[in-house]
């Protein structure tokens, strides 16, 4: 499993934001800088999304 | 054996059961984003041996499981038990059914009954939606007045589910509750959740720390994971006067909290089970 590192930037602030090679599709990242809350939408290349809004029937 | 993982996001949970999987040498993992399948009745979406379902949504996690398990595969947990579980009113009547103890609780489906119900078990009183977690929309009702006014709230701008009134008797827990993990037959861990907010939920705060299984505690939850037919769940407690009273179960647990907190890996535990039930189908099948 490769560690290698990828920055790629936060779609919210510009940050740099650093994933690797466990990141997963649809993972929930924290941005360190601004703090907003993103979704990994894909890996291959890495490309990040704002986190979908919490829904009525989330969570247990 | 080919797992598949029936997920929406990927939360540090289904990061931690991905990597529990990988570490098992006879698994083949699919990952099943919701968000991406067309489902058919009866038709695999996906060729998995079977589901542990893990949706962040409860909607998506029923439905998704429904349709797999009309297709012959089999889900931890079942439709059956995410309805159930999904649902607090069901949730009381099967525990009560089989004789778990549990805060006193009535139901009412219009403003003026429901202010009986609250009266009758008194100031304060708990207001709940029938579906839904992380402590949304529970009320502690100190009074007539504010229940007046969070009745009428409710009735008013909440959807029709809002106005079937879940009242539950005010327990004092002392500032923490209890959260246990049952996984098959066993209770695998258990936690504190401290807040000196009434509501002990981790997602809005409350620290966890390790609370000891013992004889009394395991014996509750894993009378109350049968009365819910649970295989995978956590069952919320209160230490009460009158010991403990089970509070809610949860069909698609929340753990990243508790690992380093007792020590135990529930994600690995909760991967062998997943790996056994699949084992299980296999036999059955080969059986027929």
């Amino acid at each position: 499993m490769t560690t290698t590192v990828t920055v790629v930037e936060c779609v919210v602030c510009g940050a740099d934001v650093e994933l690797d090679g466990t990141t997963l599709q649809g993972e929930l990242i924290d941005c360190d800088d601004c703090g907003c809350e993103l979704e990994v939408a894909s890996v291959a290349p890495f490309t990040l999304r704002e986190a979908p809004q919490e829904a009525e029937d989330w969570g247990q | 054996m080919r797992v598949g993982l029936l997920h929406s996001v990927i939360r540090k949970e289904e990061k931690a059961l991905v990597q529990a999987f990988e570490a098992l040498s006879d698994v083949s993992l699919s990952l099943i984003d919701d968000r991406r399948l067309v489902y058919q009745p009866q038709r695999k979406p996906m060729e998995v041996d079977v589901v542990l379902a893990r949706s962040l949504s409860h909607s998506r996690n029923l439905n998704a499981v429904r349709l797999f398990e009309s297709a012959g595969v089999p889900c931890v947990n079942t439709a059956e038990v995410i309805d159930l579980c999904g649902d607090k009113l069901r949730t009381s009547l099967a525990l009560a059914a089989s004789g778990v103890p549990q805060p006193e609780l009535r139901v009412a489906f219009t403003e003026e009954t429901a202010l009986q119900a609250i009266e009758a078990l008194g100031y304060p009183a708990v207001l709940k939606p029938i579906s839904g977690s992380w402590g949304r929309l529970i009320a502690k009702v100190n009074d007539r007045e504010a229940a007046e006014a969070i009745l009428e709230h409710k009735a008013t701008l909440g959807s029709y589910q809002h106005s079937i009134f879940y009242v539950q008797e005010y327990i004092e827990k002392q500032g923490r509750d209890i959260r246990a993990f049952v996984v098959g037959d066993r209770c695998i861990a258990a936690i504190y959740r401290t807040s000196s907010h009434w509501k002990t939920n981790t997602a809005l705060g409350a620290v966890a720390s390790n609370c000891p299984v013992t004889p009394e505690l395991e014996t509750l939850c894993l009378q109350a994971a049968r009365a819910v037919g649970g295989e995978i769940i956590a069952v919320d407690l209160f230490e009460s006067d009158r010991g403990l009273l089970v509070n809610e179960i949860n069909d698609t647990m929340e753990f990243k909290n508790s690992i380093a907190t007792t020590g135990v890996n529930i994600p690995e535990i909760i991967a062998a089970y997943t790996l056994e039930r699949a084992r299980q189908g296999a036999a059955e099948v080969a059986h027929v």
